[in-house]
């Protein structure tokens, strides 16, 4: 086994993705330790070549296929495999995103490797690497230790690389398979564009499963009225369809950094957190004491969020007619 | 043409009259005809409603038949259903009156029919008994009661015109494409004035007669016809013209009363046939303890047998005892009053669902209504064609997630209809159909996998206790004389954990000997069972039964209204039970015994609502009474109050279902009506759902009062007990004897 | 199209958990398991996808785990046409590299066209099932699918990407699907229908193949609750104390509305 540590860049329509500097930054530290080399995979079709300059890592290895210009995970996986066969890395980071729940397991499943999910700490200590996950729906973490492999990290686990670019960049012939894939792209689609934009707001009122039903979105949007922001999800809301999907705070929705942020009956799935945890006030209104809400929060309360939104939104509007 | 007048013929006779006087043979002949006519009318009508109730399922209603009899015949001549409740008493009179009247003359003109075909037919002119003392008693009571019967008909008509309320026959919900009711006020007037014109026809021919005849003296004791005549005279008529114009008037009063007949079966003069039939057969304990899903039939000749629907998807799902309530429905309207989901805006009325499904059952039957029905633009509701399924076609699953069970539209009927277990089987149709909203099904999920409402663990469930300073055992590692049956929301809802606490102090600092479940505990399933999920019900009841007997106690008290109901009404049918009460009856029973004494009264101006499920469902209302009367406690009631309570909306398993579309909430409403009673210091509840309904509605509506739970008050008189314990009761379970 | 949907029962995460006295485990001898919900998911999509076209099957696979019989009895109330149930020991949880490997070998033999199962479950800490399983078979997989339906003999794929972004890709033959959530909220199969299913029996007994030796890799060193970055200030008394706590707060800070 080397002592690499091969980072998988992700990137969306000619942008890297904000786990990348995340994993890099991870990667050269562990690099450090193994005494290898932070090796950035870059995965495209030409157009997005001028991505690999501006990485923070020791060394790019730019892949270049029309299979790559977007993401296939079939197409990925033969990359990674390959190059994971090729370079024998100690471990190969994977951000914890769509692109790497579906990479990980399947390349832990054809190298053999072990895999850490849901990672959100990683040292090396001597001939093992400790990974440190969340399990349980983030109520527990898992202290594990591997002799290397795969880990695919929450976003936010670890700082941003500082200082970027200047980077080897390597172009690594593309792996034999991509002309026969058993999967192709077929549209990217984006979201609708007409609703207000939640990322621009600085006042968040968000609502989750705790709010019961579409029709008692009215109290936040009192709420919100009262304090000129604007009204926002979790995914169980989303998904039932009472709020639209732009709305969604989190992993699959937006992430959102406004100067308030409400929640309303949201429990603080990691996923849901992961989208708000850096807002600068946090007031967290769950029944469950124990919500892991409460431990991004800045202000709780377990009083029942139907007695204290309109409590608030009453206190407010007092207050502001009273100035 | 006419025959000569009869006075001459019969100028010597005994007192009596001529039945055909001044008709012809062949007038008689075709008389006979029409009434032959008009009576096969009338069974053919019948026989296909009974052909009809024949298609229905089984319902088990012929226990007691004697009992059954006697209790609607006494409730029918005594029109008890129909005087109850406010302002109904003149309406009683005068229906009372118009029923006794019609009862009199059917029998009347019986007696007559008997007379004349058969007696004279067989034993000759002689034998006939339609005439001396017999004659004149026959008379002078028919004049009475057809002059009663004519006021009670002009009395109901007056009120018709007056408008009320309750006839008032405008649609909870209006149909998309709107809908017009005109043929049903229509057939109402029809039938008004087919009454009114039989009974002024009748006397107009008693007048005429007595005017042709010359007054015979006799003749006076028909009061009624005897005055008329005289005004007949009075305005100038000779005795001939009299007669030809009672031939006339004969004739117009026999089409009509064979009209009548004809019509009976297809107007709303059924209910005069049928709601004795409802209320001999009603059983009114049908919403307490609601019927189980029809049986999977046994299984013949090798081929799997075909399940019954679990709940009402087709006629044939509907008992035949529905069927027959539907036809009972006279449109009175006290439901569509009473009803708290109408009340609140919510697309119910119990009415508009019994007429809407019984004119879409006798359309889908072919059985004609003349006039009394609802025309619609659109084939859909009671229009809808043959085979649409009933729960979620005929009737919209938002109608049947609208009620709250309260059992008010039942309580008030006066024919019999038990329209709760109907919406509750129609209700099992659509959750079979997985027609259920999301909150509910989560609520659902919920029992299922952690056994209460609250989606929290079972392992949470005695966490109130916490805050106790003692502890309170767990009757399944050791016997206990009461098994408290606390109830999701008293375990789990902030509001009533701390009443939980406060009934566990009480009952410690009594020295009664009681435990609980703990975890072994699930919710009971009364709304479960009402929401339509049958297959939780019985699940939850397995696993409470099993927990029961894994328990040593003597009896079962419960926190919740609802709990009790199911616990003492439906689940003996499951399994063995013990004696169930509701905590206020217990605490009733510790004051009268003294193991609770009261010295310090609070003084608190008051008032209790009385939960539907303890109430109206049970019965239970003195206990709290009690309860406040030792509380010291100046009770004002509401003006529903007793088993006559309003319904806080949170029944048959509402709580767990959207309420923000309704216009005004029922418990806002309730709210309202203890506002009006002057100052009051609490609005006193006894059922943790109240509590938490009523606390939310009093601070949306902004009430001067707060709400309590009933031992708030309680605990405040009590006698505290001593630091040293002072002839407390025995600490050893196996020592305490009560009542 | 014959559609295989793998189910696992997981820990019912209402209840506290409480650990093994070891700490590597939670104490699962004492918790409730229920059905994980994104399974629940890609058991809706099957039936979406069966209801829309017909002669496609469903068949629901689930290790003997505790409560399994619950979830696959309701599968078949739901619709699915065939349930098996893979006997062996599973009391002490197996890890999702086991998991993959036993469904690996009994899906062989079921000759699927298309694999569905919960993008995830909360107790992959060596990854999820779904791609474990792909890679073991070598099958394209999708995973974070929020829509899957026929599509010129394979399917058409909707994957969801972080801000709404969703991607269509088409897969040929069998694949296996992530599903993160159904076209729709998973039906509601009323109670007397799974005791239905469960008197009619129907469950399929074989016992589950070995697991591949090799395991997840991981080891686990100690479980434990996390400590809270920072933990919320809580604020006590009623609803109307905490509305006027809030608003002080939130006007200290210059947020109320100018």
């Amino acid at each position: 086994m080397g002592n690499d540590i091969l980072v998988l860049v992700e990137h969306h329509a000619g942008a890297v993705h904000d786990s990348a500097a995340e994993l890099l930054g991870k990667a050269r530290e562990l690099a450090a330790a193994t005494g290898g080399e932070a090796l950035a995979v870059l995965l495209h079709d030409g157009s997005a070549a001028s991505l690999a300059s501006g990485l923070p890592a020791d060394r790019v290895l730019s892949v270049e296929h029309e299979a790559f210009a977007h993401f296939l995970p079939e197409a990925y996986v033969l990359a990674m495999a390959g190059l994971m066969a090729d370079r024998d890395p100690r471990l190969t980071l994977v951000a914890n995103t769509t692109v790497g729940m579906d990479l990980a397991g399947s390349l832990s499943a054809r190298t053999s490797a072990p895999l850490a999910a849901y990672c959100i700490g990683l040292e090396v200590e001597g001939d093992v690497v400790v990974a440190t996950n969340q399990v349980f729906g983030g109520k527990l973490h898992a202290e594990v230790e591997m002799p290397g492999g795969i880990a695919s990290v929450v976003a936010g686990a670890f700082p941003p690389a500082e200082g970027a670019g200047g980077a080897t960049v390597e172009s690594v012939g593309a792996p034999d398979g991509l002309g026969n894939l058993r999967m192709r792209f077929l549209a990217r689609v984006e979201p609708e564009t007409s609703d207000v934009d939640i990322t621009a707001q600085d006042i968040l009122i968000s609502v989750g499963r705790g709010i019961g039903g579409d029709e008692n979105i009215e109290l936040a949007e009192d709420l919100a009225g009262a304090l000129g922001g604007v009204v926002s999800a979790s995914r169980p809301v989303a998904d039932a369809g009472w709020l639209p999907k732009t709305r969604q705070v989190g992993k699959s929705g937006r992430k959102v950094k406004p100067k308030l942020y409400i929640a309303c009956g949201i429990s603080g799935a990691p996923e849901h957190l992961e989208g708000m945890r850096d807002a600068d006030l946090i007031i967290a209104i769950n029944t469950d004491e124990n919500a892991p809400i409460f431990d991004v929060a800045h202000f709780g309360t377990t009083e029942d969020l139907f007695d204290v939104v309109p409590a608030l939104t009453e206190a407010l509007e007092a207050a502001a007619s009273a100035a | 043409m006419i025959t000569e007048p009869g006075m001459f013929v019969l100028a010597a006779a005994e007192e009596t009259r001529e039945v055909f006087e001044n008709v012809a043979t062949w007038e008689k002949g075709l008389f006979y005809g029409l009434a032959l006519i008009s009576t096969l009318v009338f069974l053919g009508g019948f026989g296909r409603r009974v052909r009809k109730y024949r298609r229905g399922r089984p319902a088990y209603r012929f226990d007691h038949l004697p009992r059954r009899i006697v209790r609607a015949v006494s409730r029918i001549y005594a029109q008890a259903t129909v005087s109850r409740g406010k302002r109904n008493g003149i309406v009683g009179v005068a229906h009372g009156a118009v029923m006794w009247g019609f009862t009199a003359l059917l029998i009347g003109t019986t007696i007559l029919a008997i007379d004349t075909e058969f007696v004279r037919l067989f034993w000759g002119e002689d034998a006939s008994f339609f005439k001396g003392p017999f004659y004149l008693t026959y008379s002078v009571l028919l004049d009475i009661l057809g002059l009663a019967f004519v006021a009670g008909v002009i009395t109901l008509g007056v009120r018709r015109r007056s408008k009320p309320p309750t006839l008032d026959y405008t649609r909870a919900q209006e149909p998309e494409h709107g809908y017009d009711r005109g043929g049903m006020r229509r057939g109402d007037w029809l039938f008004v004035g087919l009454l009114l014109g039989l009974g002024l026809t009748g006397f107009l021919g008693e007048g005429l007669r007595i005017r042709a005849n010359g007054f015979p003296d006799f003749e006076e004791w028909s009061p009624v016809g005897y005055t008329i005549a005289k005004g007949i005279e009075g305005v100038g008529l000779g005795a001939a013209t009299a007669s030809d114009l009672q031939h006339v008037n004969w004739w117009v009063h026999a089409v009509m009363a064979l009209g009548f007949v004809a019509l009976i079966p297809f107007t709303k003069a059924m209910h005069l046939v049928l709601d004795f039939a409802n209320l001999a057969f009603t059983d009114p304990t049908s919403a307490r303890r609601l019927p189980r899903p029809a049986p999977a039939p046994a299984s013949g000749n090798g081929s799997p047998p075909t399940m019954p629907n679990p709940g009402i998807l087709a006629l044939e799902d509907l008992t035949w005892k529905e069927l027959l309530s539907l036809d009972a429905c006279t449109k009175c309207g006290r439901c569509h009053q009473v009803c708290p989901a109408k009340a609140s805006g919510a697309p119910l009325s119990p009415r508009d669902l019994i007429l809407d499904l019984r004119q879409w059952v006798d359309s889908s039957e072919g059985i004609p209504a003349v006039l009394d029905r609802e025309a619609r633009p659109e084939a859909d509701g009671p229009r809808a064609p043959q085979g649409t399924p009933v729960a979620g076609g005929v009737i919209p699953s938002q109608t049947l997630w609208a009620c709250t069970t309260c059992m008010a539209c039942v309580e008030v009927c006066p024919v019999g209809i038990e329209h709760v277990p109907t919406i509750v089987g129609m209700r099992r149709q659509l959750v079979d159909g997985g027609d259920v909203e999301p909150m509910l099904q989560q609520t659902l999920q919920n029992f299922a996998q952690q056994g209460n409402s609250h989606g929290k663990s079972s392992r949470m469930r005695a966490r109130w206790t916490k805050g106790l300073d003692f502890k309170i055992p767990d009757a399944r590692k050791e016997p206990v004389e009461y098994l408290w049956f606390v109830g999701d929301f008293a375990s789990f809802d902030e509001r009533s954990q701390e009443a939980s606490r406060r009934v566990a102090t009480i009952l410690h600092e009594a020295g009664i000997s009681f435990g609980l479940l703990h975890d072994g505990e699930r919710n009971a399933g009364n709304d479960v069972r009402r929401v339509g999920e049958e297959g939780l019900f019985e699940l939850l009841v397995e696993q409470n039964l099993a927990a029961f007997e894994s328990a040593e106690f003597r009896s079962i008290f419960t926190t919740d209204p609802h709990s009790l109901n199911t616990l003492r009404n439906e689940y003996p049918e499951f399994g063995d039970m013990r004696p169930v009460e509701h905590y206020t009856e217990l605490l009733v029973r510790l004051l009268d015994e003294g193991a609770l004494q009261v010295d310090r009264p609070t003084g608190a101006r008051v008032t209790y609502h009385d939960p539907c499920y303890l109430a109206r469902y049970n019965g239970v209302t003195d206990a709290p009474r009690k309860l406040l009367a030792a509380s010291g406690a100046h009770l004002v009631e509401m003006p529903r109050n007793g088993a006559n309570t309003f319904c806080c909306g949170a029944g048959g398993g509402r709580i767990w279902m959207d309420d923000s579309k309704l216009t005004e909430r029922p418990s806002e409403q309730r709210i309202k009506e203890a506002m009006g009673l002057g100052e009051l210091d609490y609005f006193v509840v006894a059922c943790p759902k109240d509590l938490a309904m009523y606390s939310d509605a009093a601070k949306t509506v902004g009430a001067p009062f707060e709400v309590i739970e009933i031992t708030t008050l309680l605990e405040r008189a009590l006698v505290r007990p001593e630091p040293v314990a002072v002839g407390a009761a025995p600490s050893d379970p196996a020592q305490a004897e009560t009542s | 199209m014959h559609i295989v949907v793998p189910m696992k029962q997981t820990v019912d995460l209402v209840e506290e958990l409480e650990l093994n006295d070891d700490g590597t485990d939670v104490e699962r001898e004492y918790l409730k398991f229920i059905s994980n919900e994104w399974d629940e998911q890609a058991l809706e999509e099957a039936l979406l996808i069966k209801e829309a076209s017909p002669g496609t099957t469903v068949t629901v696979v689930g290790l003997d785990e505790v409560d399994v019989d619950q979830t696959l009895f309701a599968a078949l109330a739901k619709g699915a046409d065939r349930a098996i149930k893979l006997g062996g020991d599973f009391e002490e949880g197996i890890s999702s590299h086991q998991r993959a490997s036993i469904l690996a070998q009994v899906i062989e033999g079921l000759s699927a066209d298309l694999i569905l199962i919960g993008v995830q479950s909360p107790e992959d800490l060596d990854g999820q099932t779904g791609v474990l399983l792909a890679g073991t078979l070598d099958l394209p997989h999708v995973s974070v699918a929020i829509g899957v339906e026929p599509h010129e003999g394979g399917v058409k794929v909707s994957q969801e990407f972080g801000a709404g972004v969703v991607h269509e890709i088409a897969v040929d033959g069998p694949a296996v699907i992530g599903v993160q959530a159904a076209r729709q909220a998973p039906r509601y199969v009323a109670i007397s229908r799974i005791r239905q299913a469960m008197q009619a029996g129907g469950l399929e007994e074989q016992e589950a193949p070995e697991a591949a030796a090799a395991g997840s890799g991981l080891t686990i060193r100690r479980l434990f609750a996390p400590e809270a970055a920072s933990q919320a200030e809580m604020l006590g008394g009623d609803a109307d104390d905490v509305a006027a706590r809030l608003a002080q707060i939130i006007a200290d800070r210059g947020l109320v509305k100018a």
